[in-house]
């Protein structure tokens, strides 16, 4: 049986979980700027692992998102 | 004495933000409180869902870059195409002609005899025309100061990182013609 999480608890995993979200959209947004910086060189060895890397980080934060709706209908 | 209020459990309602006793807040107050811990808790949370759907966003980012490098490649090699003739650019002058396609400007500059050196005229900056500058052996961008090497197309000063477009020639019989386009860090 999952155990009650205080509305305090709560807001200190909010808050947890919204830093990291913010570290991974900066770090997809350098990510971004370095891919396009090789497209318009002509590297193209880098583009779809960057992509592939990118959609990764979105997941994960994504999974944290729900974590937090979940949390929320946890009493 | 006035007194300020403290929550004595975690999930206690409502300090009002000013942080004054109830009795000193407005009627309004008392009469709708705000669940101010449950509205900091939402606000962090949209704030995250605002933060994944930037995420969300960069992806696609990614995404349109694999497919412009696809469509990129599908393309191909560019046409051979004649310039001018070889005779028509005076030693140190230029000419602008339209390479590989109608909308995409290049510039050729004539150092020599037999010395022809042709880019895209896009800055790699932030794409003004770059202008050649063939007695200081250079493309100059007017835009923000930016140069180019006249002979390699390579940045040498300014804020532009990537060398310029190079255009491929070659010399046919008496005309100057473009083969191909090299894109470079």
């Amino acid at each position: 049986m999952k155990r009650a999480v205080s509305r305090q608890q709560k807001m200190t995993i909010v808050f947890g979980i919204l830093s990291i979200v913010v570290i991974i959209a900066v770090l997809q947004l350098w990510l971004l700027t370095a891919t396009m910086n090789a497209f318009l060189a002509g590297q193209e060895r880098v583009i779809i692992p960057a992509a592939v890397a990118s959609l990764i980080c979105f997941a994960f934060n994504a999974g944290l998102l729900s974590y937090i709706y979940r949390l929320e209908r946890r009493q | 004495m006035t007194t300020t209020p403290t929550r004595t459990t975690p999930d206690q309602l409502s300090i009002p933000p000013d942080g004054r006793p109830y009795h000193d807040q407005p009627q309004w107050r008392n009469d709708f409180p705000i669940d101010w811990p449950q509205d900091e808790l939402v606000a962090r949370r949209d704030f995250t869902k605002f933060l994944v759907l930037t995420s969300f966003a960069f992806v696609v980012g990614q995404l349109w870059i694999v497919i412009e490098n696809f469509a990129r490649k599908r393309k191909g090699k560019p046409p051979v195409r004649r310039v001018a003739r070889a005779d028509a650019i005076a030693v140190g002058s230029s000419l602008v002609f339209n390479y590989p396609e109608a909308h995409d400007i290049c510039v050729v500059v004539r150092t020599g005899a037999q010395q022809y050196f042709a880019y895209n005229q896009k800055c790699t900056h932030l794409s003004c025309a770059v202008v050649p500058d063939v007695a200081n052996g250079r493309f100059h961008c007017p835009c923000h100061n930016g140069s180019f090497e006249l002979a390699t197309g390579v940045p040498i000063a300014g804020p532009p990182r990537r060398a310029l477009e190079r255009i491929l020639l070659e010399i046919r019989g008496d005309d100057l013609y473009a083969v191909g386009t090299e894109v470079r860090a």
